[in-house]
Order: C-alpha cells, then sequence, then structure tokens
C-alpha cells in the first residue's frame, strides 16, 4: 500500500513516467565509477542530481532541472569557454594546465548518460559529479551540455610499417595526430615481423618508432608471421613480461604470413592457455593465390582484379574455419577486418551458437565499397587496395552498420595503412604487387556516428560501446580507458553531434594523397579532444606533441573474453569409457602411416621431439577439472571419471578386464 | 505370388520375359497402375492388357508398389585397407544390397597414393566383374595430385566411363588435398564434366586432436568421435563449397553425418550452389551414443568417417532435410570390417579401421524413417533412392525410373512386413550390424535385376559375375545445365585505363609472394621429398592451361583483354 502510495506521488512528481511507462523502472546507477570510484571524500559534500542522471530518458534535448537553468540557455549555443578561475591559464606549459575541469557536458559511456562535472588532475579522472570542489586557478571548459565521450581507440592501425623496403607515408606521429583529430585517443598498432625474424626485436623496434614520435597513447598487437618453438618462447616473453595479449595470425599471404589450419590449431591452443586473444586476418590464402593466378592469365592486372581475385566467399570461408578451429581449442577468437556480409554473418551465426568470437568491421567497411575497383582512374582504384577487399556490393557498409548496432559485431577499427599513389604504382602492372591498406583512423568517429547514431541505429552510449568500451575490455584496459570514471585515463571527447564536414584529402591529417572517403559528408564531429589530461584539439587547432605518447600495456585473460572461456574448459572434459581389454582375434596389418598419432609428417615447420613437448601442455587442458574441486559448476562425472581412468592409464584399462 | 503360364520350369525361355501384373507403379513423379512387361533385361511395354509372348513369367503384384531398384551411390566393398580387406567383397555385398532391395551400386576405387589411377580402376574392376551380382559403376578417389593424375582423370572421362571423383579434406598425410590442390582438381572436374565429390572433415584439426585424445588416455572408440566433432565437418563442408562455389564446379558431399553439416549444404542450396549432399543409412538410421559402449567391439563397429553424431536427433533432421529437398541422395557407405580387423586398433582408436554397414538397411531404413513418419510420400521415396543418384551420375533414364527402354532393375516392395534388423540374418559378413534390434517396416518383396527376379519369398538368387560395368558420359544434364549458364555469365573483364605514367616507388626485390607457381610451400600435406614436390609443383601451372580450354566466355574475353596483353591495355588508354 505504502508502495503504490509513493509510486503515485512519484508519477506526480516525474510526469515524464506517465508519457514514458516503459522506462519507470530503470533505475540510475548510483555510483558513476565502475570499480574505480571509491575515491576518499570524492562524494563528499556533493549533491547527487538524479534528474541529471534521468537525462537519458527524457530525450537529448531536454530540458535540466531548475537550479541549473543558466547551463540550459546556454545549451545548444556553440562549445567551450575558456573558464577563469582566479588567474587565467592560456598556457598549457605550465603545470595548472594538467588540471581541467568541463563543466556541464552530457557524460556518456556505454551504459548510461548524465550530466556531470569532471575535474582532471594528472591525466586521470578525479572527480565526476555536480558542484564538485576544486582547487583554484583550474583550466575550465564549459560544454553547454554537449556529449562528453571517452576518446576512441582504435584497435587496428599500421603506422610506419615498412613494406618492401619502403614504409606507409603515416608515419607514428602523422598518424597519431591524424586519429587524435578526429576524436581517438588511443591505437593499437600491429607489430609485423619478418617471417624468420624475432618477436621481441620487430616488438621492441615499433615501441622505438611509437615512442619517438607517437602523440596518443598506443599499444601493440604482434602478428605471428611464422610458428616455431623460439616463436614460442618469444610469445610467451611478449605476454609475461612485454604488456602484449594480442597476437594476429593470416589465413591469407600464400607461402609469405599464411599458417595451416594445423599450426593455427597450435597457436589457438597455445594463446588459449595463456590468456591471450587471437586475432585473424581471415581470407583463404591458398584459394587466392590460384585466383590470382588466373586473373593475371586472363589479362586482368588492375586494381579490379584484386576484388576479383578475393571474393567474398574466400573471406567468409576462413571465418567459418577459424571459428571452428576456436571453437575446437576453446580460443576468444577476434577477426580482424570484417569486410563483407557474408564473413559478417558467419561471426554472428558463430555468436547465437555461443563462441567466443568478436568482428571487427573497419571505417572502410562500414563506409565505402568496392565499387571503386573499376574506376578508370588508376591511382583512386589503387587506393582503395585492402585486404580482404571492400566489397562490390553496396548495400555492405549499411549491412555492417546494422550488424554492429545490433552487437553482433563488436569493435571497429581503422586498419589505417596508407600508401603514397607513387608506392602504389609498384603495381600498376599487376595487382597483386599493389601495397595493400586504406586510411580511416580519422574519419572512423564521424563516420560511425553519421552512418550509425545519426541514422537511428544506434544510441549514444552503443556509439561508445563500439568505438572504444569494448575494444578497451578485450584489451584488458577497461576501466582505465574507454570510460569516463573516476580513475581512468583522462581521454575525453566533448562531442559535436551538429557538426558537418566533408572529407577530403585536401584537409585530412594523413599524408596520403586519396581519401578512400573523398566527398563524404559526415555529421557528427569532435569539438574537444583532451589526450592525458591535456586539450590537444580545440576550435579546429591541433596541438599533438610528438613523442607524448605512452605504451599501455595489457594483461592477458580479459574478463570480458576469458571468464566464458574458463567456464567452458572446466566444463569440457572428455572421458573415456572404462571398458574390459578386448582379447579376440586381432588382424594382421600393414602398418602404413593413416592415424595422426603415427605420422612424422604432420606439421611441415616442426621437429618431431620439439612437437613432443609441445604436446604435453595439451593435457592442461583438461587439468582444471582434475583439480578443481567437485563443488564447482563443473559436473561431477569427470572428477569421478578420472579416478577411474587416469590419463595415460591404458594399462588401468586392462587391470580392469 | 509369382507362377508359370504355360509349362512350368523352362527358365531357358521364361527367365527373359517377365510381366507385372497389376502393380502401382511408383516413379519419383507419379504412381498409376500398370503392368509391365520386361525382356532381355530391359523393360519393353508399360500399360494395361499388354500384348505378350507366351511363356511369359507373370508375378501377380495384387496393386502392391512396383518402383525403380535402389542405386547405392556410395559402397565401398572389398576396400583393402593396410593390407586387409573389407570383409564384404563384391559377391557378398551386392548379395546384400539385393536382398535389401538395391539394385545397382556405385563402388569407391581409392587407388594407393602414388600409385595409377587408371591401374586402380582396372583393378577394381578386375574384382568387381569377377563377383558383382548386381550392375555396378565405379567412383575414382584422388588420393594425391599433380600433372599425372589430370591425364588419367581424362582418360578415366574419356575411355573408361567415370564421372565423379572423390577428393579427400581428411585422412591427413594420406589422401588429404589441401586447398590449393582442391581448387585445382575442381578446376579440372568442372572441365571435364564430371561431379566432384568430397569427404568433408578438417584433417589438420583431426590430427591434432586425435594426439591431444590419445595424450588423455583415451584410446577407446569414443576418441573416434571425440577427436572428429562436427564442426570439423561443417567447416571442410563449407570450404569445399567455397572451393567450389569458386571455380564452378558442382559438388557432392559424401558421407553427410552430422546437423551442421546439413545445415551448411542446404544454406549453400539457398544460395544458389550447385552441390548435392548424401546421407547414409547409418546417419539416418543410428546415432553415435555407442561410441560409449561399454562393449569394445561393438564400440568399435560404429567407427566411420565422418562419425556419427553423438546427438540423437541427427536422424531424425536428417530425415526432414532429405524428405524436404535439402539433401537428396543417399548412399550406405558400406564398409565393413570384421571385429578381429577392427582390433587393430584396439588400443588406438586412430587405427581402427573405418566403415560402417548398411547397403542392405538402406531402403528400409528411409522407408521407416521418412515414408511411414509422413516425412515423405512413396514418389520421393524412389527419388531419394535411385532416380537423384541416377540424374546426378548420369544413369537416368536408363536406371532410377520405370519407363519403357530402362533395364528391368525393379523391387516389388511390400509396406507391411514389419523386420527387426539383426547381424544373425543380414547377408553382410560381419558380425555386428550397426542397426542391431532396429525395428523397421518395409521391405522388397520381389527383387529383379537385370530382368532376373533375384528375390523371391525371402529366397535369394544371384549370380556371381552377373553384374555388368555401367558406364557414365560426362556432364550430366541435371548437374551440369546449370554450370554451363553460370560460366557464360561469369565473365570477368579487366578495366580498359591509361597507362599510370606517375612516379613509382623504389622497391627491394623481396617479392610478397603470392604467385603460385613459384611457391613450394604448396602441398605440405605431400610426401616429403623436395625434388618430388617440385615435379608436383609443375603441375600446377596446368589450373590456368585447362581454364582456357573450351568454354566460351574466355574467347570473348580474350578479344577484350588478352592474356599478357598489358600492351594493349595501355593503348586504348
Amino acid at each position: 500500500m505504502a508502495e503504490r502510495k509513493w509510486n503515485r506521488e512519484k508519477e506526480d512528481d516525474l510526469p515524464v513516467y506517465l508519457a514514458r511507462p516503459g522506462t519507470a523502472d530503470q533505475v540510475p546507477r548510483q555510483k558513476y565509477g565502475g570499480m574505480f570510484c571509491s575515491v576518499e571524500g570524492a562524494y563528499e559534500s556533493k549533491t547527487i542530481d538524479f534528474d541529471a542522471l534521468s537525462v537519458g530518458q527524457r530525450g537529448p534535448r531536454s530540458p535540466r532541472s531548475p537550479h541549473d537553468g543558466g547551463r540550459e540557455a546556454r545549451e545548444g549555443g556553440v562549445e567551450i569557454k575558456r573558464a577563469p578561475g582566479k588567474e587565467l591559464l592560456q598556457n598549457l606549459d605550465e603545470d595548472e594546465s594538467d588540471r581541467l575541469l568541463i563543466k556541464g557536458g552530457r557524460v556518456v559511456n556505454d551504459d548510461q548518460s548524465f550530466y556531470a562535472d569532471i575535474y582532471m588532475e594528472d591525466g586521470l579522472i578525479k572527480q565526476i559529479g555536480d558542484n564538485l570542489i576544486v582547487p583554484g586557478g583550474v583550466k575550465t571548459i564549459e560544454a553547454n551540455g554537449k556529449m562528453v565521450i571517452p576518446g576512441g581507440i582504435d584497435i587496428h592501425t599500421h603506422f610506419q610499417m615498412p613494406y618492401r623496403g619502403t614504409t606507409t607515408v603515416d608515419d607514428f606521429f602523422l598518424g597519431s595526430k591524424a586519429a587524435l583529430a578526429g576524436g581517438t585517443t588511443m591505437i593499437v598498432d600491429h607489430v609485423i615481423p619478418d617471417p624468420g625474424s624475432s618477436l621481441v626485436e620487430a616488438f621492441d623496434r615499433w615501441r622505438d618508432w611509437a615512442d619517438e614520435k607517437a602523440c596518443c597513447d598506443y599499444t601493440l598487437h604482434v602478428d605471428i608471421t611464422h610458428w616455431s618453438d623460439s616463436v614460442k618462447q618469444e610469445v610467451e616473453t611478449l605476454i609475461k613480461e612485454k604488456g602484449v595479449n594480442s597476437f594476429q595470425v593470416y589465413m591469407a599471404y600464400k607461402d609469405l604470413y599464411q599458417m595451416t589450419n594445423s599450426e593455427l590449431y597450435e597457436i589457438f591452443t597455445f594463446l588459449g592457455e595463456r590468456g591471450a586473444i587471437v586475432q585473424v586476418h581471415a581470407e583463404n590464402g591458398e584459394i587466392i593465390a590460384e585466383e590470382q593466378a588466373r586473373m593475371l592469365e586472363m589479362g586482368i592486372t588492375g586494381p579490379e582484379g584484386h576484388v576479383l581475385s578475393r571474393p567474398e566467399e574466400l573471406e567468409a570461408e576462413a571465418v567459418f574455419r577459424a571459428v571452428t578451429i576456436a571453437s575446437q581449442t576453446n580460443c576468444p577468437l577476434y577477426v580482424t577486418k570484417v569486410m563483407s556480409k557474408s564473413a559478417a554473418d558467419i561471426i554472428s551465426q558463430a555468436r547465437k551458437k555461443g563462441n567466443v568470437v568478436f568482428g571487427e568491421p573497419i571505417t572502410a567497411s562500414l563506409g565505402t565499397d568496392g565499387t571503386h575497383y573499376w574506376s578508370k582512374n588508376w591511382a583512386k582504384a589503387a587506393s582503395f587496395v585492402t585486404s580482404p577487399p571492400l566489397s562490390p556490393d553496396p548495400t555492405t557498409p549499411d549491412y555492417l552498420n546494422t550488424l554492429l548496432s545490433s552487437g553482433d559485431l563488436n569493435v571497429t577499427g581503422s586498419a589505417h595503412c596508407t600508401f603514397s599513389v607513387a608506392q602504389k604504382a609498384i603495381g600498376k602492372d599487376d595487382f597483386t604487387q599493389i601495397p595493400e591498406g586504406v586510411n580511416g583512423v580519422e574519419e572512423r568517429m564521424s563516420l560511425i556516428w553519421d552512418k550509425a547514431v545519426v541514422t537511428g541505429k544506434m544510441d549514444e552510449n552503443m556509439f561508445v560501446a563500439v568505438t572504444s568500451t569494448n575494444a578497451a575490455k578485450i584489451l584488458n584496459l577497461y576501466p582505465r580507458k574507454g570510460r569516463i570514471a573516476v580513475g581512468s585515463d583522462s581521454d575525453l571527447v566533448i562531442w559535436d553531434t551538429d557538426g558537418v564536414r566533408t572529407i577530403t584529402a585536401k584537409t585530412h591529417n594523413s599524408a596520403a594523397e586519396y581519401n578512400i572517403f573523398e566527398g563524404m559528408e559526415l555529421r557528427g564531429a569532435p569539438l574537444v579532444v583532451i589526450c592525458q589530461g591535456k586539450i590537444v584539439l580545440e576550435e579546429g587547432n591541433l596541438h599533438a606533441t610528438s613523442g607524448s605518447g605512452r605504451f599501455i600495456p595489457c594483461s592477458p585473460y580479459p574478463d570480458f573474453a576469458y571468464k566464458r572461456v574458463k567456464a567452458r574448459k572446466q566444463l569440457a572434459v572428455l572421458r573415456a569409457v572404462p571398458r574390459g581389454m578386448y582379447d579376440g582375434p586381432v588382424s594382421d596389418f600393414l602398418p602404413m602411416s593413416r592415424g595422426g598419432g603415427s605420422s612424422a609428417r604432420t606439421s611441415p615447420t616442426k621437429q618431431t621431439p620439439i612437437r613432443n613437448l609441445h604436446h604435453s601442455g595439451f593435457s592442461l587442458a583438461g587439468s582444471p577439472t582434475q583439480r578443481g574441486p567437485p563443488t564447482d559448476e563443473a559436473p561431477i562425472r569427470p572428477a569421478g571419471r578420472r579416478i577411474v581412468v587416469p590419463p595415460g592409464g591404458r594399462s588401468n584399462i586392462t587391470s580392469l578386464s | 505370388m509369382s507362377g508359370y503360364q504355360g509349362k512350368k520350369n523352362i527358365p531357358r525361355i521364361t527367365s527373359d520375359r517377365l510381366l507385372i501384373k497389376g502393380g502401382k507403379i511408383v516413379n519419383d513423379d507419379q504412381s498409376f497402375h500398370a503392368d509391365i512387361y520386361m525382356e532381355d533385361g530391359v523393360i519393353k511395354q508399360i500399360g494395361e492388357n499388354l500384348i505378350v509372348p507366351g511363356g511369359v513369367k507373370i508375378i501377380e503384384a495384387h496393386g502392391r508398389m512396383v518402383m525403380p531398384g535402389g542405386i547405392d551411390v556410395h559402397t565401398r566393398f572389398q576396400m583393402p585397407d593396410r593390407g586387409m580387406t573389407a570383409a564384404d567383397d563384391f559377391y557378398q555385398g551386392t548379395r546384400a544390397a539385393l536382398a535389401g532391395g538395391t539394385t545397382m551400386i556405385i563402388d569407391h576405387v581409392v587407388p594407393e597414393p602414388g600409385s595409377s589411377l587408371v591401374a586402380a580402376f582396372n583393378q577394381w574392376r578386375e574384382w568387381a566383374d569377377s563377383k558383382s551380382c548386381c550392375d555396378y559403376s565405379l567412383h575414382v578417389d584422388i588420393t594425391e595430385w599433380h600433372q599425372g593424375i589430370q591425364e588419367e582423370m581424362d582418360a578415366l572421362v574419356k575411355d573408361h566411363g567415370v564421372n565423379s571423383f572423390l577428393v579427400y579434406l581428411a585422412y591427413k598425410d594420406v589422401f588429404q588435398l589441401n586447398d590449393s590442390q582442391m581448387y585445382e582438381v575442381f578446376g579440372v572436374i568442372r572441365d571435364m564434366g564430371a561431379i566432384a565429390q568430397v569427404h568433408a572433415e578438417n584433417g589438420d584439426i583431426i590430427a591434432e586432436e586425435q594426439r591431444r585424445i590419445l595424450e588423455l588416455g583415451i584410446t577407446g572408440p569414443e576418441g573416434h568421435v571425440l577427436s572428429r566433432p562436427e564442426e570439423v565437418e561443417a567447416e571442410a563442408v563449407n570450404r569445399s563449397i567455397t572451393v567450389a562455389n569458386q571455380t564452378n564446379c558442382p559438388l557432392y558431399v559424401t558421407k553427410v553425418m552430422s546437423k551442421s553439416a546439413a545445415d551448411v549444404i542446404a544454406q549453400a542450396r539457398k544460395k544458389g550452389t550447385v552441390v548435392y549432399g548424401e546421407p547414409i543409412s547409418a546417419s539416418l538410421g543410428t546415432d553415435g551414443t555407442h561410441y560409449w559402449s561399454k562393449n569394445w567391439a561393438k564400440a568399435a563397429a560404429y567407427v566411420t568417417s565422418p562419425p556419427l553424431s553423438p546427438d540423437p536427433t541427427t536422424p531424425d533432421y536428417l530425415s526432414s532435410l532429405l524428405s524436404c529437398g535439402d539433401l537428396q541422395v543417399t548412399g550406405s557407405g558400406h564398409c565393413t570390417f570384421n571385429t578381429s580387423q577392427r582390433a587393430v586398433g584396439k588400443d588406438n582408436f586412430t587405427l581402427i579401421p573405418e566403415g560402417t554397414n548398411g547397403t542392405e538397411e538402406r531402403l528400409s531404413v528411409i522407408w521407416d524413417k521418412c515414408v511411414v513418419s509422413g516425412k515423405m510420400d512413396e514418389n520421393q521415396f524412389v527419388a531419394v533412392t535411385s532416380t537423384n543418384a541416377a540424374k546426378v551420375f548420369n544413369l537416368y533414364p536408363r536406371k532410377g525410373r520405370i519407363a519403357v527402354g530402362s533395364d528391368a532393375d525393379l523391387l516389388l516392395w511390400d509396406p507391411d512386413i514389419t523386420k527387426i534388423i539383426t547381424a544373425k540374418s543380414h547377408n553382410s559378413a560381419a558380425e555386428y550390424n550397426i542397426f542391431e534390434g532396429i525395428e523397421v517396416r518395409g521391405a522388397p518383396l520381389v527383387v529383379i535385376s537385370q530382368g532376373k527376379i533375384v528375390l523371391e519369398e525371402g529366397n535369394l538368387h544371384t549370380t556371381e559375375g552377373s553384374g555388368r560395368y555401367i558406364s557414365r558420359k560426362p556432364f550430366p544434364d541435371y548437374v551440369y545445365k546449370r554450370i554451363k549458364a553460370r560460366s557464360r555469365l561469369a565473365e570477368l573483364q579487366g578495366v580498359p585505363r591509361g597507362l599510370y605514367d606517375g612516379p613509382v616507388c623504389e622497391v627491394t626485390v623481396t617479392p610478397k609472394v603470392m604467385t603460385p607457381i613459384t611457391s613450394n610451400k604448396t602441398s605440405p600435406a605431400k610426401q616429403a621429398p623436395q625434388p618430388v614436390r617440385n615435379l608436383h609443383q609443375s603441375g600446377f601451372s596446368l589450373s590456368g592451361a585447362q581454364v582456357d580450354d573450351n568454354v566460351p566466355r574466355r574467347t570473348s574475353q580474350r578479344i577484350v583483354a588478352p592474356p599478357g596483353g598489358r600492351a594493349n591495355i595501355t593503348s586504348l588508354g
């Protein structure tokens, strides 16, 4: 009774509920900040503004509560105000410039939006709330109700990538600068060791390059381009000491990077046991090689041959295969560069079946299509060359955006890897020689906003999820990155939902001559970008400092991917049937290498003794259950089973008879 | 049931002339009541009140169904395996087939890697000609790939009447082909007008899983199914469909054993791929729970690849897909081994010889699971047991239909007979029957093969060596009409552009190797010695050569952009 009364009162107070009854049960989070929120005194003498919390339910433009009507008046007005404290803080180089207050912004995380002020110091978010008590002399940004979102994380870039003696035109400075200009405050680059060379050395080389030049935080994926015992050790080192938790393998680039199915299986098993994420470049390299030869024979040498020799089926096939292997090895899978509908479909099907798989569409696949490969302008056509290729089906971007919005695809990257026209022209007579890669790091955020949010496919929270939060979770950087919370890094973007700009190579920050999104008009742009607590973009001016970017180490076993994997490991125990020994007659037979066990030819890259060492590791898959207390969720039978038939216990079986 | 007109017991005259009176003829498209008169092993007349010579043996059908004899598209009789031979040779195998209402079998020739296809083919023909008691034909398995194989395939298609070749995606290091090889084989097969069959399982993953499971101490038959999860089958089906699509080659997936593999096929068909799926008696009739049987010999009897799915709802699912047309053809995968032969793998499941029985039970199992349960009608039953197979393999309408001029391979079907399948009474030589104890409704009453009654009143009258080899022509219409239309449409064109004359970056010579010709890593599964491998590789360039052959699109292509015609392209600019 009392409750009903209370409800009625509430309804009286908040007629909003009558208007939107479906949303009445939504309970706002009491604390804003995830696991970092319990900072001493952060909430003392602060009013929790429940009106602000419920703002999301009242629509993006709902008026603020009366007591801060001042902001309301300014809302929709332009943007920042350089707020004077006691002193004006114009010079960024002084100590005080580390202290920053964003007032009146609408904080957008992946789960909710609310109005609050944000106070940052030393590159960290220190306080979130209304009426913050902040030291004097703080630079203040008046957000005027504009959205404040976590800075974007571009999970796939190739800056300064060496390619047959040349290097991509965007080095870590130009690349990360372009990233900042687009609202991305962290990039994840790929280390590509030459096949046969050391992974750790390559990693160190990339770190040198990036430390010297990057102007935003970064971390690194390492690509496994060959597989051997020494690589295994290096991978171990990278995970344990170097802060790498994601490795990419290639199913394409035959005879260069491509891995066989057996190698994939071994790598997946190995990484799955060490808590890393396996990324795959999914295309069937063998068929591509055949198709390329066929195209060249038919006299098709231009960039259209690139897409003709890599039909989307080949991408889908490889994705399917990778999903199968990952599911066999119980390893989380991350598919880089989802470029086609059919590949995306396979991923969403696999997710429906419960596989732990993440798909990464890139700016290019979300924004444009592969019809340009047929352009009469060779240089333009060549600038679209990337692998897997853009799909010639013009409905692909829309489809991928839909899947991204529905959560079937989770993260977005750019795969930014730009070459100048002269570099692309290496392949002017043979499309297989064209260096691959497209731009997209700068356009990523705006493009997704325009294609997915403006069209109503996703809301602002989902936008944050796919541009930063999910990536941070996969990399195990959450909530340091990808969230606005007390204790998180102060990588923020004030987002202008109405800003319209036209993408063109004339104004973009990349060094490439072509922009694959040329002429596209995008709504939504960053107004202010704050990276490491410093304003790097305001009023259209970039203040990037070469070398200011830090390497962010990632730890293994990200919860986002591995919680499920761990639980499954406990369940997926195989058991033998205890039988009496078969003592009937046995036929004579010729020992022919038929079964897998006896063959010495199974993995051409490995020597047999090493292999045996390695395989002893496989038995670990069973061990969690073996060790684990039977009271776990794991069914009781495996434990019981073990007692009956210990591993390697064939002699035991016979003794039962 | 049957009696003689005129003088009794003059088999010399009567045996070749046969009249079935009052039967209900069931073809795949319709059923109707008519009499059938056969002579010299061929159906001569169909209709009512036929005028037939005297001295004809008459079978009174009393309104029972008369169907085309079954065609078992997948048997492995007398198959050699590591010095052993499958328990059922061509005599016992075909005898079992006839007992179950199957009047034609298509066996698989499995050449040893390294040996000649034609020689193996001749070997199989010799075995079958001397022993088979029903008509047969042969698929040839491609167990390795090099240029010589291609020539032999050509000879087989042109001179020996073979129009289907099987490639293996499993059996790593023995039969397995990699994707490039599969691509090339499919290209060759397409140009020859044959059907590409595929044993779809990912052999690489299986090899890894087998090792893992052996390490876990699992050595019994349950390890067989644990190391070959159904995903691995579905993956390989998906991959082979992709390659078939790329090469525009018709694909036939043998032994569809799991739901997910069947789903992949059904999806591909929805997208328009020319692909056929073959569930077998075992996958339609039983499931893989028996691998966990405490009786080792029984568990081992179920070992086949891909394995029976442990999901007990699989047979039902597969029979539904068979009924709705997503799967089209049924075989038996009949390949039996004695328990003592199976026991070769008593301490290691990977050594257990693979194969299950099913040629005798096939028709009854399908009738019981599909027709009795109302999933399909009698016409569709005929379609999946014989007609579709005959169409796919270009035997139609000689086989798979009751029509004037067709072979007199018929059976009189009794839908009401109930029998319990058991190894005690079956015709196979194996000690175990995987359908042991299953009660099926529906069985053949009379079986006529080559115009002779081979089964009546439960008695088999088979003659060893009476089976004929039926040669099959390439380019079956049922399959290739669509393929031909597509290859005309799938024309690729280069874009005529001006010559790019801007600056070109200098590159170091480290090639970004993508051209297949130069590769020496392409076939890691192949026998290792390097020189041999290079020989193989030289065969690879042929994939292009055969592409040029006889397909019209390429000639038109040539005019626009001749191969090596970069000069032409530039001159257009």
